[in-house]
């Protein structure tokens, strides 16, 4: 076996031993409770309230929607936060003096973010179908729609955050992207179907993964009928494809240069500044 | 950033496996208009302890990134372990130790949990001479941590931190280790076992390049001092031929008759005989000292920056020095 598989290998290891840290430290634990319950608020505020001429609530609209914007915002905001946060406190430098150290750093996030997402997603979604009626209740043939949307979301969204994250100087700056993602999210037909908005503010939300991850999931678990309420009257999956395919192929393309870029520019000296600055502002 | 390029051809690096391990000549470092480094020369031998001194910005920390390839240097042909540093790969550096400062990072991790998984990346690098990476439970008892082996790494102090730091540059049994500053803020205790660890790897042919302020570490841990100043190496030898090179007089301390008396001597063997003949039974508290590291360090320091003057002077007389 090539040394690069063996230390992806490892970093597979590493990802399963994060997942596991994660899933047992009582502050990550109630950070995914608190998303969940944060998640189910609006679907206590919609009611019984219907959607006209899709034959399903407006909370059986949100469940789904808000299964796949949690996709989105995991694989592109924890992504991007982990990578800043690990830069500024050392984790990627001390990957970078172990042999395909960053090899396996790299395929440890890739595992630990995938499973972070499916974990945030199965949550809100287990309890949210207790909650309103119509969602996963068709059975196997639109579930595997879950198969290739769920793994091409996470292609279309983790290389991204990566990106974002080499870019940015300090987890602070991914913290300020949150404004922009919220606003995004009002665009993308997560908490009402798109068609409400004005057109040009369609067209916005339509370039960005969440308004088609939200489809996507959508696509899976709300029955038949409530296509209606959808642009077109479509679940669309070509485009869906198409859009996702074109986030994932810019992904793949752009964050190997860039984080190699990053990683190349990590040093003892430039940890020990932004450790100097990180404590100045606790000070 | 600093544009990366060097200038070594094929026909100047050294034997490959020749006994010397690191080799730097003429290394320059420019951070845009200014000239950290501007000529750095030395070389050390398999299994040697090298530390480096110099005041602040002096360019400590830059010479050893240079050599741990983590930062591009501007010119000089620079070799450690028969490799340029700017184009080592990762067989290379599996051969390579580094000890950095952590501060926060892996805090989820559990001490034993991470030592395995970083050591691991070294077992496709093991050899019949060295075996990679150090068996965990072993390295952790080397550094002290046996305690704390399943603690989790946030929950660690300052000193046990300092000790998985040093647990982690030496996981994959390095040839060559670089440690910068390795000891700021260890108590006296876990100074004193770190010195041991450092003795013990020498001890077995690992070679040992290291940064510090404490001149009684440096003085107690080198083989060889190389002090760094004005981006040179101004000094390169034992501590012993430093202070004699900077200064060959010993002060001469004693009392007569309960008075007290200083001397400055070159020759204080003689003196003192020349004492002891004249005044016999008057003279008590007899005291020779000669100049110590720290003075031999203040005193080159301090003429390297009031004034180019005495400053040259000395580095020159450092060069012509016995190697």
């Amino acid at each position: 076996m090539s040394p690069v598989w063996y230390a992806a290998r490892l970093g597979v290891r590493r990802g399963r031993t994060e997942l596991r840290q994660t899933f047992t430290s009582g502050q990550d634990v109630f950070g995914y409770v608190l998303w969940t319950v944060l998640l189910m608020v609006p679907l206590f505020l919609a009611g019984d309230e219907r959607l006209k001429g899709a034959g399903i609530s407006a909370g059986a609209f949100m469940l789904p929607s808000m299964v796949g914007m949690t996709l989105a915002f995991t694989g592109m905001m924890t992504t991007a936060q982990l990578l800043a946060t690990e830069r500024e406190d050392g984790t990627l430098l001390r990957a970078k003096a172990v042999p395909h150290g960053m090899v396996g750093h790299l395929v440890g996030k890739i595992v630990m973010v995938s499973g972070t997402a499916l974990v945030s997603m199965a949550l809100p979604l287990v309890v949210g179908v207790f909650l309103v009626d119509g969602v996963a209740r068709q059975g196997g043939g639109a579930l595997l729609t879950l198969v290739w949307v769920v793994p091409l979301g996470l292609l279309a969204t983790l290389p991204m955050g990566a990106v974002i994250g080499s870019l940015v100087d300090s987890p602070r700056t991914v913290g300020l992207l949150m404004l922009p993602v919220m606003g995004l999210i009002v665009v993308s037909g997560i908490y009402f179907p798109l068609s409400k908005l004005p057109e040009w503010l369609q067209i916005v939300g339509q370039v960005f993964p969440v308004y088609w991850l939200g489809l996507g999931l959508r696509a899976a678990l709300l029955p038949a009928g409530a296509v209606a309420a959808e642009v077109g009257a479509s679940w669309r999956y070509l485009e869906t494809v198409g859009v996702l395919g074109a986030w994932a192929a810019a992904g793949l393309l752009l964050a190997p240069s860039v984080l190699r870029r990053m990683a190349r520019r990590e040093s003892g000296a430039t940890m020990a500044e932004r450790h100097r600055k990180a404590m100045q502002r606790v000070g | 950033m600093t544009t990366a390029h060097a200038s070594s051809g094929a026909g100047s690096n050294p034997p490959p496996e020749s006994d010397t391990v690191i080799d730097v000549r003429g290394l320059r470092m420019r951070y845009r208009d200014h000239e950290v480094l501007r000529g750095v020369d030395f070389t050390a031998r398999r299994g040697e302890v090298l530390v480096l001194l110099g005041p602040n910005g002096a360019g400590k920390t830059t010479t050893i990134e240079v050599l741990e390839g983590f930062r591009m240097r501007s010119a000089g042909d620079v070799s450690v372990l028969g490799a340029d540093p700017a184009r080592g790969d990762e067989r290379w550096r599996a051969r390579l130790g580094i000890v950095l400062q952590s501060w926060r990072d892996h805090g989820k991790w559990r001490v034993r949990e991470l030592l395995d998984h970083l050591g691991s990346y070294y077992a496709p690098y093991s050899t019949a001479l060295v075996r990679r990476p150090w068996d965990v439970d072993e390295l952790i008892a080397a550094v002290g941590l046996t305690a704390q082996a399943h603690k989790r790494v946030g929950t660690l102090s300052g000193g046990q931190r300092r000790r998985l730091d040093v647990a982690v540059g030496i996981v994959g049994k390095p040839e060559t280790l670089f440690l910068d500053e390795p000891t700021a803020g260890l108590d006296p205790e876990a100074r004193n076992e770190f010195h041991g660890l450092v003795r013990g790897l020498a001890d077995e042919r690992t070679t040992v390049l290291l940064t510090t302020h404490d001149l009684a570490e440096a003085e107690k841990l080198a083989d060889r001092i190389l002090i760094l100043a004005g981006g040179r190496i101004v000094a390169d030898g034992s501590a012993e031929e430093l202070s004699r090179q900077v200064s060959g007089e010993a002060t001469v301390r004693w009392t007569r008759d309960g008075r007290p008396f200083e001397r400055a001597t070159t020759e204080p063997t003689r003196f003192v005989r020349r004492l002891f003949e004249e005044h016999g039974e008057a003279i008590g508290g007899l005291e020779v000292r000669r100049a110590s590291l720290e003075d031999t360090y203040l005193t080159m320091v301090r003429e390297l920056e009031t004034g180019n003057g005495p400053g040259e002077r000395a580095a020159r007389a450092f060069e012509e020095g016995p190697r």
